[in-house]
């Protein structure tokens, strides 16, 4: 399996929104290479032929009636936000 | 009167209804050791005595008018990964260090209607990522049996509570072994179920097709009690399985005949400390006294459980955990001039090196390019693993094995190895991927005087032969074991 490199694992820190400082950077680059190399021995299976598990148990669809049922306040989910105004959440301007 | 915190639940429950000792009783004794205790095990990141008391004094009353559930008045601890309806739920994580539900998780209502008493909420591992409890973003929680070390993880407070005797029994989640490696280590029972048998609406996700509610306790039939409260169908989570839940406790009967128990060779491998595979095959002699029939079998894959699960688990995790950008809950960081800067600050800060380690490797599975050899290579070695356990269940109506490799490890000691921290899961994996239930059950100590545990599995919704082989493995041992001095 191929290393990944410095700059790969900064184009992953973007995905996944997280910012990393250069030691961390360092210190991920090396132990995601050795885990990465850890998983690798999966290689070595043959799984051709073989389905992959795509759910944990075997349900189909489960239905129920569409019902309006009461939920959360406004003011209830407010409660917990960093910054809110009028019934909304506050962020930086974007446009 | 002795007192009511060293009563096993069963036992507290028939005082209880006797009249021998009210719930308010036993609450303020369970409140006393908390704060005698807890300072030293530092299980509890939040501790609700107020509420705990009136719930009590509200049991007290409906066991009087002799209207008792079974858990009607006892005190519970609860892992802070469940959400507690006004009550802070942390994940142990700095991200949700001030987040109050406005909802309760479906097993918190379930216990509510029993008119369980909650003491507070159990320190763990951030956001149930890890096997030590050292990854909580607040304190150290100790092993009762010996403070220098581990209590295990990621339920380490419910498990390290439960054997201080600060709750009669406790809520866990596990998602790799996180119930049972825990209780293996503390001396405790503590048993996942079958995926989808108890509801998790509520539950703060981590890996979806992984993660179990299940109960902690320290006796098999007390978690019997408390598996049978939680369990069941709920309209808010679909994957919540709809057959009806039987009386668990009713199956801790006496005998194994036309039992067979298989022992898998690929279990007790190099690196199984040699003081806890002598344990486990005293456990096995005592099941075989029982009446059981013992029998190898093989689980080929085994080997290929772990580089699996953090594969699975962590591809999970990158998309469970993107929710956190400090917008609606939860923490936000305080500098930044863009909203882009203001997701990667939030979550630069808000969650520690373990979480961040596993967001960045389940990204980097699930990234372009990569997704087939890693998420989908994954997924088909589960299928593999998901048949051995269903070859075996042809021959075996249970599996015997250890929990972990080894007894409760020092603080420190793998805190910088993530490779050697995952490999102690390495016993209790293989029940997640395949969705079966698994528990883990004291049989003895090590020559350091430190609680090792058997794990025993059972084909998917099997809880009742689960219950039945771990009651007799705890009767026919009778292990001597008095609790940790604290």
């Amino acid at each position: 399996m191929s290393k990944i490199t410095v700059s790969e694992v900064e184009h992953v820190a973007n995905l996944a929104r997280l910012r990393l400082d250069a030691d961390e950077l360092e210190a991920f680059t090396k132990q995601l290479n050795e885990i990465l190399e850890f998983m690798g021995k999966l290689e070595a299976l043959d799984t051709s032929g073989v389905e992959p598990t795509t759910r944990a148990i075997e349900l189909l669809n489960v239905f129920r009636d569409d019902e309006a049922k009461p939920s959360l306040s406004v003011e209830e989910v407010e409660q917990n936000a960093p910054q809110s105004e009028e019934g909304a959440f506050v962020v930086p301007r974007i446009i | 009167m002795n007192n009511p915190a060293d009563l096993t639940l069963t036992d507290l429950r028939d005082m209880l209804d006797k009249g021998d000792v009210s719930s308010e009783e036993a609450t303020r004794a369970y409140l006393d050791r908390i704060e005698k205790i807890d300072p030293k095990v530092r299980s509890f990141v939040t501790i609700t005595g107020e509420k705990a008391l009136e719930q009590a004094r509200k049991a007290d009353k409906v066991i009087s008018r002799g209207e008792a559930s079974p858990l009607t008045g006892i005190p519970l601890g609860i892992k802070d990964v469940i959400c507690t309806k006004g009550v802070k739920t942390t994940c142990s994580s700095k991200m949700l260090g001030n987040f109050v539900p406005p909802y309760n998780a479906t097993v918190m209502e379930r216990l509510e209607a029993q008119g369980a008493v909650m003491l507070g909420k159990l320190n763990m591992d951030e956001f149930a990522m890890g096997s030590s409890t050292e990854n909580s973003a607040f304190f150290q929680t100790r092993n009762p049996w010996d403070l220098d070390r581990i209590p295990g993880g990621s339920s380490g407070g419910s498990a390290a509570s439960v054997a201080s005797r600060l709750c009669a029994a406790s809520l866990g989640s596990d998602t790799g072994g996180s119930i049972r490696q825990p209780a293996s280590h503390c001396g405790v029972v503590g048993m996942k179920p079958t995926y989808g048998r108890v509801s998790r609406f509520g539950l703060v996700a981590f890996a979806s097709s992984l993660d179990q509610i299940g109960p902690l306790a320290r006796s098999v039939k007390d978690c019997a009690v408390l598996l049978q409260a939680i369990s069941g169908p709920d309209t808010k989570d679909s994957t919540c399985l709809p057959q009806p839940v039987p009386a668990y406790a009713d199956a801790c009967i006496k005998g194994l005949d036309d039992f067979t128990i298989g022992i898998p060779d690929e279990y007790f491998v190099d690196g199984l400390d040699p003081d806890v595979e002598k344990a486990v095959q005293a456990g096995i002699e005592a099941l075989a006294s029982q009446g059981a029939e013992i029998r190898r079998i093989s689980l080929p894959h085994t080997g290929y459980a772990v580089a699996t699960y953090y594969i699975i688990a962590t591809a999970e995790a990158s998309s469970n955990l993107s929710r956190y950008d400090g917008v609606k809950y939860g923490f936000r960081a305080e500098d930044y001039s863009s909203l882009m800067e203001m997701y990667k600050e939030t979550r630069a800060k808000g969650f520690g090196a373990e979480v961040k380690r596993r967001i960045m490797l389940g990204t980097y599975c699930l990234s372009a390019g990569y997704y087939d050899a890693f998420y989908k290579k994954a997924s088909k070695v589960r299928t593999l693993i998901i048949q051995d356990f269903k070859d075996a269940f042809q021959e075996c109506d249970a599996v015997a094995a250890p929990v972990a490799p080894t007894t409760a490890f020092r603080l420190g000691e793998k805190v910088h190895n993530p490779i050697q921290m995952y490999l102690s899961d390495i016993f209790t994996i293989p029940v997640n991927l395949a969705g079966i239930p698994g528990i883990s059950v004291p049989c003895g100590l090590d020559s350091k005087g430190l609680p090792i545990g058997l794990q025993l599995m059972t084909g998917h919704l099997q809880e009742e032969k689960l219950f039945r082989a771990a009651f007799n493995l705890e009767a026919a041992l009778d292990l001597d074991i008095s609790w940790p001095e604290l």
